[in-house]
């Protein structure tokens, strides 16, 4: 039981901050479909004009609730909040490459886009 | 550095010799945190080529005229909360809680089931509204990319099943919580992965 205890000490987490952290990812998920809704949904006409205020940043919105909810499973679930360091380098290391390689591909392919697909500049 | 070679303690009582290491840490976790991070630039091509493809379709159908947000909507939370479900697993079997263990473990391999289904569902449906694979840039990139999660999502849930299978015969001893440990950081990935294309794939696509 000791060990348990320190199992439970050790990744700093037990029950009742999973269940947390499982409602605040719930949370999230649902803000997310509902910022779809009021942007541009029919379901939400209602908040028209929040929908046209928030339209703008949809994606930077979208994208900012989706790192947040990747965060809190990587910090606690993945438990790399309280595992060694080295492995949070490891992760971010990929991230980082992974991000790079998008924005990468995204700016080479936009920027010639018009060589391949018909409409282009060319 | 200096070489060691670790003795696990199990939390049973019994003692295993581990791999020969020179970290500080079980060989199998650090593999498991090298293959996931293979696995975040594999997932990196898929995501970028999607984006790319992204409204350059010829001819529909398209995005908007198919995607159903409440049934990935469901999906979605199913795969979050199965997260949640196997954590509480794990918690079980380092506590040397075998029936915690196994009441979390079933959960998280029926949502595995139900995730896989639901893209099941949602992918022969799609072909019956005329979307093959081949069908345009969309359908190509859209299988390919959700394609490949739904494999990662049945190797897990595969493999969570195996374990239950060991956990129901008492093969799953809190000394050996390190094998639930693997396969939960396996199951975790596959759920931020799902978490990136759940808004890049579905939502932003309905926009456009």
């Amino acid at each position: 039981m000791a060990d348990a205890h320190a199992a439970e000490h050790e990744h700093g987490s037990g029950g009742a901050t999973y269940v947390k952290i499982a409602v605040v990812l719930f949370v999230l998920t649902a803000l997310e479909v509902l910022l779809y809704e009021v942007c541009y949904g029919e379901s939400m006409t209602g908040l028209a004009s929040l929908g046209a205020s928030l339209e703008p940043y949809f994606v930077e919105l979208l994208l900012l609730l989706s790192a947040f909810k990747f965060w809190f499973v990587a910090m606690f679930y993945m438990h790399l909040k309280f595992d060694m360091k080295l492995l949070s380098w490891l992760f971010t290391f990929s991230l980082v490459i992974a991000s790079v390689v998008i924005l990468a591909l995204l700016a080479l392919f936009t920027y010639n886009r018009g060589l391949w697909w018909p409409g282009g500049l060319w | 550095m200096t070489s060691t070679t670790a003795t696990l303690a199990g939390h049973d009582g019994h003692a295993a010799e581990a791999h020969h290491t020179s970290l500080p840490i079980e060989n199998r976790k650090l593999a498991i945190w090298v293959f996931i991070a293979s696995e975040c630039m594999f997932f990196a091509t898929l995501i970028s080529t999607f984006l790319i493809y992204r409204g350059q379709s010829l001819k529909g159908p398209l995005p908007a005229d198919i995607f159903e947000v409440p049934l990935v909507t469901a999906g979605t939370a199913v795969l979050l909360f199965s997260s949640f479900f196997v954590v509480m697993a794990l918690n079980g079997a380092q506590e040397g809680n075998r029936r915690k263990l196994i009441t979390w473990l079933s959960l998280t391999v029926f949502c595995g089931v139900f995730f896989a289904g639901m893209q099941v569902y949602e992918f022969s449906h799609f072909y019956h509204e005329g979307l093959g694979y081949s069908t345009n840039l969309f359908s190509a990139s859209f299988y390919t990319l959700t394609g490949f999660h739904g494999a990662h999502v049945t190797m897990g849930t595969l493999w969570l099943a195996t374990l239950l299978k060991d956990a129901i015969k008492g093969d799953l001893p809190a000394g050996k919580a390190l094998n639930l440990e693997i396969a939960a950081l396996y199951w975790h990935f596959v759920d931020v992965v799902w978490i990136i294309i759940f808004p890049v794939v579905y939502l932003m696509s309905l926009r456009s």
